[in-house]
């Protein structure tokens, strides 16, 4: 077994520690980003639904600041977030570089994304619902809860999914200024050093995750839907 | 039990405003079936969401019994809507919930244990006939069965008001007549106020006991449900009279020129209409012995409304012309109302 991989995958075998790791910052990176994009989008995306002219808590102000920014952000490029957010990087991690320099620059790259996926789906529930729930003397926070989100779990676990694996390619990008993971990896082996076999294996281990990401949000989206 | 004051109701949108609602004034009593009747856009889900306030009224005064309900704080506001049921065209079901989920969603906060809630679902359940379907999720029933869980769950705080926003619409014939049925039953067996919206003469027949006839967000009607039938004034009322009945068929036959309408010079065809409560007297074969008529009933429609018969009859008369002149006036001494439709005997 060993001596088939060294033979196909040779510049792999001899270093092992470092591919592990790489593979370990990108679960990391994707992680702590996907985490905190998951609860700040998550945020975000309830409030720019209930503000909006017509529903709950309808606050034009609040609707259109939100709307804007995320707009903003979303209309960025990541690679030119990954550059402009330096000084903010440093200011909140004390580094710009990094696993932990990444993650700054990927919340803000994923987080706008995950809320405008929030918002559709919420934008999916049945207004006839709201309406159901307040003529039952709802309070608007249960309704939020009761309602807009419960209804919306399978939604929900789609754009987490959809979410996640466009974190996973970010994260491969910002391995191009030295982040770490499986995307720097690859660039300094298997682009800069040459060794096509760097660059295959961790394409195959890259899909492999995204698989496995893809099948679990499946499974769970299926499990919500009735 | 219910009391509209001056109840107005606009809608700004893109700088040209609706009045939805204009000046309404009425009561609807505790304990009856009030059906509220009219064309889309006249205003009745408007007027009927100012009972909740999920439309607040731009001004004027709701009360339910002696409280102004339009002047309530939003807290006071939501345990008022707990005591007001209500049900829609679309179910609005919670599609994440099973049957009992949904039954028991408006419970939360209620106070009642988990083994009160329980009994208290699984009576509602037995009410609406749906006990089987506890465990079901909503995509897996019928219309009529998603009609009968969002009853249960409105009915689940003890409401001592049901509104219906067109609840019956959205089915065929036979399970509008079986979720009608439970309306009613409902009525008679928990004394609880029904308001019902519909824009089906049908429906306010069948159940209602008063009727507000509503066009362009008034309501220009107003009463109980035989009179309105038997004598509407306005026009709109009048259109949605005629529409339950076959008898405008008639018109049909005279645009395409049919055989059985070309008359004969001594031949009219007359539409008889009952007017009056308690008329079971034998008319038509009354009027064929006293004046020597031939009577042939080409359209009917007698119904019961409570325990009297409305409705009329379309009917080719022949005979001699003043005997048709003298039944018309007979029938008019008897309160019957007389209508000739088409002439033969001026034809020529
Ligand atoms: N939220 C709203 N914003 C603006 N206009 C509205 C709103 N709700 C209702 N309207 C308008 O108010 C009028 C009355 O509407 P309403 O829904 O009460 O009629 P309806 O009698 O219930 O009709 P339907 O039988 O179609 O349900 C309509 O012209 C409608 O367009
Ligand atoms: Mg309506």
């Amino acid at each position: 077994m060993e001596e088939t991989l060294t033979k196909y995958i040779p510049n792999i075998m001899n270093k092992l520690p470092v591919f592990y790791q790489s593979i370990e910052e990108t679960f990391i990176m994707v992680g702590w980003s996907g985490a905190i994009s998951f609860v700040i989008g998550l945020f975000l995306g309830i409030v720019i639904t209930v503000t909006k002219p017509g529903n709950i808590l309808q606050n034009r102000m609040i609707y259109h600041v939100l709307d804007k920014i995320v707009n903003f952000f979303r209309s960025i490029p990541f690679i030119i977030l990954l550059a402009g957010l330096v000084p903010l990087t440093r200011m909140i991690m004390g580094t710009a570089i990094g696993v932990e320099g990444a993650i700054v620059p990927l919340v803000f790259g994923c987080t706008p994304f995950f809320t405008r996926q929030i918002e559709t789906t919420l934008a999916d529930v049945n207004p006839g619902l709201i309406e159901a729930a307040q003529s039952m003397g709802l309070s608007n926070i249960d309704i939020i809860i009761r309602v807009y989100l419960k209804e919306s779990v399978a939604g929900i676990a789609r754009a987490t999914t959809i979410t996640i694996i466009s974190l996973i390619g970010l994260t491969a990008m910002a391995g191009a200024i030295g982040a770490g993971g499986l995307g720097d990896f690859a660039i300094r082996f298997g682009h800069q050093r040459n060794q096509p076999d760097v660059t295959y294996t961790t394409v195959v281990v890259l899909v492999i995750i995204v698989t496995v990401v893809q099948i679990i949000g499946n499974y769970v989206a299926k499990k919500n839907t009735h | 039990m219910i009391r509209f004051e001056n109840v107005n109701k606009d809608f700004n949108t893109k700088g040209n405003t609706v009045h939805a609602v204009r000046n309404v004034n009425f009561e609807i009593d505790k304990g009856e079936i009030f059906g509220i009747i009219g064309f889309s856009g006249a205003g009745k889900s408007t007027l009927v969401r100012c009972i909740n306030l999920l439309e607040r009224p731009s001004s004027g005064k709701v009360y339910i019994g002696d409280e102004e309900i339009t002047a309530l704080s939003v807290k006071e506001l939501r345990k008022h809507r707990k005591k007001i049921g209500m049900i829609f065209q679309q179910f609005n079901l919670f599609a994440s919930r099973t049957v009992y989920q949904n039954v028991e969603f408006p419970l939360k906060g209620s106070g009642l244990t988990k083994e009160q809630k329980k009994q208290k679902v699984e009576k509602l359940l037995e009410l609406v006939e749906l006990k089987d379907k506890a465990n079901a999720y909503p995509s897996s029933l019928s219309g009529g069965q998603k009609q009968r869980v969002a009853i249960a769950r409105a009915l689940a705080n003890d409401p001592e008001i049901l509104l219906s926003d067109e609840s019956t619409s959205a089915l065929d014939p036979k399970t509008t007549k079986s979720i009608l049925d439970l309306l009613k039953k409902l009525n008679t067996q928990l004394g609880i106020t029904i308001v019902v919206i519909t824009h089906e003469m049908q429906v306010i027949k069948d159940i209602c006991d008063r009727v507000a006839v509503m066009k362009d967000g008034e309501v220009v009607e107003y009463g109980d449900v035989f009179d309105i039938f038997a004598n509407p004034t306005h026009k709109t009322t009048k259109e949605f009279v005629e529409r339950t009945t076959n008898l405008c068929r008639v018109y049909d036959l005279i645009d395409e020129n049919r055989e059985i309408v070309r008359l004969k010079e001594n031949q009219a065809i007359l539409r008889f209409k009952y007017l009056e409560r308690n008329i079971s007297e034998a008319l038509v074969s009354q009027l064929s012995r006293k004046f020597a008529l031939d009577i042939n009933i080409i359209f009917g429609n007698i119904e019961m409304i409570g325990d009297n018969p409305i409705g009329g009859l379309v009917s080719i008369v022949k005979g001699k012309s003043e005997d048709i002149d003298a039944a018309m006036q007979y029938l008019r001494d008897k309160n019957v109302g007389v209508e000739v439709i088409l002439d033969g005997r001026n034809a020529n």
